[in-house]
């Protein structure tokens, strides 16, 4: 007569019950391992999904000759400093190919608190589309500056985390980080609020590219000396400098006309293009970090597995006697067998439910510190097959490791343990 | 029809120095069913193994050993868990609860392994021993004394046709010795149960009117050098 499975349960429950500490402390273990491990791989994949939607609909950047990583970097994740400076007139140039849809100059050169101040036209805000939608909302009283004004429109990261908000105003600092102490006399006021974008440009300050070339200090050097702009005055196009052009192409195709043109023909400017295959290449640069993270997740989950087996195996030596009075009642072999399979799984089924807790504990973490620093939102219920596969893996793993316990009760010798204990 | 047969049933242990050491010898010995029988022995001399062979926890070397008309020495070990679980009742001197149950689990998951759990028909035996104010006590709230009658209760649950007890007052004092085993011995005779019991308390032994030596019934060999 088989035992039914609702007895063998009671008895692995009653166990884990009465081995609460180390019940809890193996659960607890083994749910860091599985949370990490669903946390590491969701991280990966929307940190390249983030990345390759970091362009905005982008298909190339035109800027300074040098490296287009840096240019990339610099212009689609405003990160590391600019590879230098192209004339006004290359832009120009550019924005008028019949191959080019779109095309926004872009200046940098100061910041506030640290967020990147960009210089641009009105245009990127109210004509730029990517897949046929516009890209920038302005929600509730925003708009877009005035390209006479001395106004900005913040990203929604800049606007949580400096507090600015429409009306208020603040000077900039020069250089594209906070290691500067140099504050322009200029004063802008915040006229628009950008809705979350989920990409870098959530922590750009965005303001006319006019009022960057007429920043108190700053030389524009497109004629090859340095012109300093004054109030009332306009600016010839000759002297004016842009640090990047954000290109749409009508044809994909045209990329490769251009790239010869300007990389391989020209000397003065380079062309970054296809912008997705840069910002893959970024990231399989970086993508040892996340190769590393998920060797650790796995070393975790090996840990886990070790603490498991250790902490059911140590209970087998006080647990001898118990599985020889089950035995002499008529409990079979495969019943004890089956009893410790049970506490195993159990425990692992404990670890896999609340691996969901610390994985969503880590992604909150996670999502909070990544939209701090980039911008980027992780959305912490977006399903990853590691979602499945891990708590899967976790019961397979479980399962395992109580296998050496359990064959340890397997083989509990009546007679002796009775007569032992008896002793 | 006896209830329990044994005939030439041979078990030897090897010892650390390397030599085969027999245990148990026993040319024949029988039980009929409700029959209750004592068995006088001194410590070491073989009855626990005696017993472990007979509830088939333990194999002999050689022999043949019926019980209910089945041979046990002849069936798997899952069959003989089987057999345990519903022919036999086990007492022990240490009585062997487990700690973490009530009395009236221990006597509950005693009856999961043969006929099924029946909690109404454990709390009647625990409350005919006088324990039905302690069913949801754990076992070292209770007395040795209780401690024994869950034991016996536990022994009794499952309706078994025999009952081996192995020292069942080795650890009571005498006057918990003597209810345990009039409890012990009535229940058997309620239940319809043989019963066997070995010990070496004289006062233990005087109280059956079947006492048999148990030298007289085992007669091992010399140790033989392997």
């Amino acid at each position: 007569m088989s035992v039914p499975l609702g007895t063998m349960f009671r008895i692995a429950w009653r166990s884990l019950r009465q081995h609460a500490l180390s019940t809890w402390v193996t659960i607890s273990s083994a749910a860091l391992a599985s949370g990490l491990v669903m946390a590491v791989f969701a991280v990966a994949r929307q940190s390249s999904e983030a990345f390759e939607g970091g362009s905005l609909g982008f298909d190339a950047v035109l800027g300074a000759r040098g490296s287009s990583t840096q240019l990339v970097l610099n212009s689609v994740f405003h990160l590391n400093t600019s590879p230098g400076n192209l004339p006004w007139k290359a832009y120009q140039e550019i924005a008028a190919n019949p191959s080019v849809e779109e095309a926004y100059p872009y200046a940098v050169g100061d910041n506030y608190r640290s967020y990147r101040i960009v210089g641009t036209v009105p245009e990127f805000f109210t004509e730029h589309r990517m897949e046929g939608k516009p890209i920038f909302e302005l929600p509730g009283d925003g708009r877009v500056f005035d390209p006479n004004l001395r106004e900005a429109v913040i990203g929604s990261v800049v606007a949580h985390k400096t507090k600015l908000r429409i009306g208020s105003r603040f000077q900039p600092t020069h250089s594209l980080d906070a290691g500067s102490d140099h504050v322009h006399d200029e004063d802008y006021v915040v006229v628009g609020i950008l809705a979350p974008t989920n990409s870098p440009a959530d922590k750009v300050i965005w303001i006319p590219i006019e009022g960057m070339f007429r920043m108190d200090g700053h030389y524009l050097r497109g004629a090859g000396e340095n012109f300093e702009a004054h109030a009332g005055e306009a600016i010839p196009d000759e002297h004016k400098e842009v640090s990047a052009v954000m290109l749409r192409l009508k044809d994909p195709a045209a990329g490769f006309m251009m790239q010869a043109r300007y990389n391989k023909e020209g000397k003065e400017a380079t062309l970054a293009w296809p912008i997705a295959t840069e910002v893959q290449s970024i990231f399989q640069q970086i993508s040892w970090v996340s190769r590393v993270l998920i060797l650790v997740a796995y070393l975790v989950v090996v840990v886990a597995a070790g603490s498991l087996l250790a902490s059911l195996y140590n209970t087998m030596n006080e647990r001898r006697r118990e599985f020889a009075i089950l035995r002499s009642l008529g409990a079979r072999r495969r019943t004890l067998l089956g009893v410790i399979l049970l506490e195993s799984g159990t425990i692992a089924l404990g670890g896999a439910l609340l691996g969901f807790v610390v994985y969503f504990g880590i992604m909150a973490g996670a999502a909070a510190v990544i939209r701090s620093e980039t911008g980027v939102v992780l959305r912490t219920m977006v399903y990853h097959p590691a979602m499945l596969w891990t708590p899967l893996g976790m019961l397979v793993v479980g399962a395992i490791a109580g296998l050496v316990p359990a064959m340890k009760a397997y083989s509990t010798d009546v007679s002796r343990e009775l007569s032992q204990s008896a002793a | 029809m006896d209830l329990l047969e044994l005939r030439d049933v041979v078990k030897a242990y090897d010892t650390p120095e390397g030599a085969r050491h027999e245990v148990l010898r026993i040319p024949e010995f029988r039980l009929a069913a409700r029959d209750q029988v004592a068995l006088a022995g001194t410590s070491g001399s073989g009855k626990s193994t005696f017993l472990n062979v007979i509830a088939g926890m333990v194999r002999p070397d050689s022999g043949r050993v019926m019980l209910d008309g089945q041979e046990v020495t002849a069936l798997p070990e899952a069959a003989r868990d089987a057999l345990r679980a519903r022919t036999i009742g086990y007492v022990f001197q240490t009585f062997h609860l487990l700690g973490a149950y009530s009395a009236l689990e221990n006597v509950v998951l005693g009856m999961a392994f043969g006929p099924g759990p029946d909690p109404a028909l454990a709390r009647a035996l625990l409350e005919r021993l006088g324990l039905g104010e302690r069913l949801h006590y754990r076992p070292h709230q209770l007395s040795v004394g209780q401690q024994q009658r869950v034991a016996l209760a536990r022994a009794l649950a499952n309706r078994p046709k025999l009952v081996l007890a192995d020292e069942p007052t080795g650890n009571l004092d005498p006057g918990n010795a003597r209810e345990a085993l009039g409890l012990l011995r009535d229940l058997c005779t309620e239940h319809g149960a043989a019963l066997l019991l070995v010990s070496h308390d004289p006062a233990v032994l005087a109280q059956f009117e079947t006492r048999r030596d148990f030298d007289s019934i085992n007669q091992p060999g010399t140790e033989v050098r392997a």
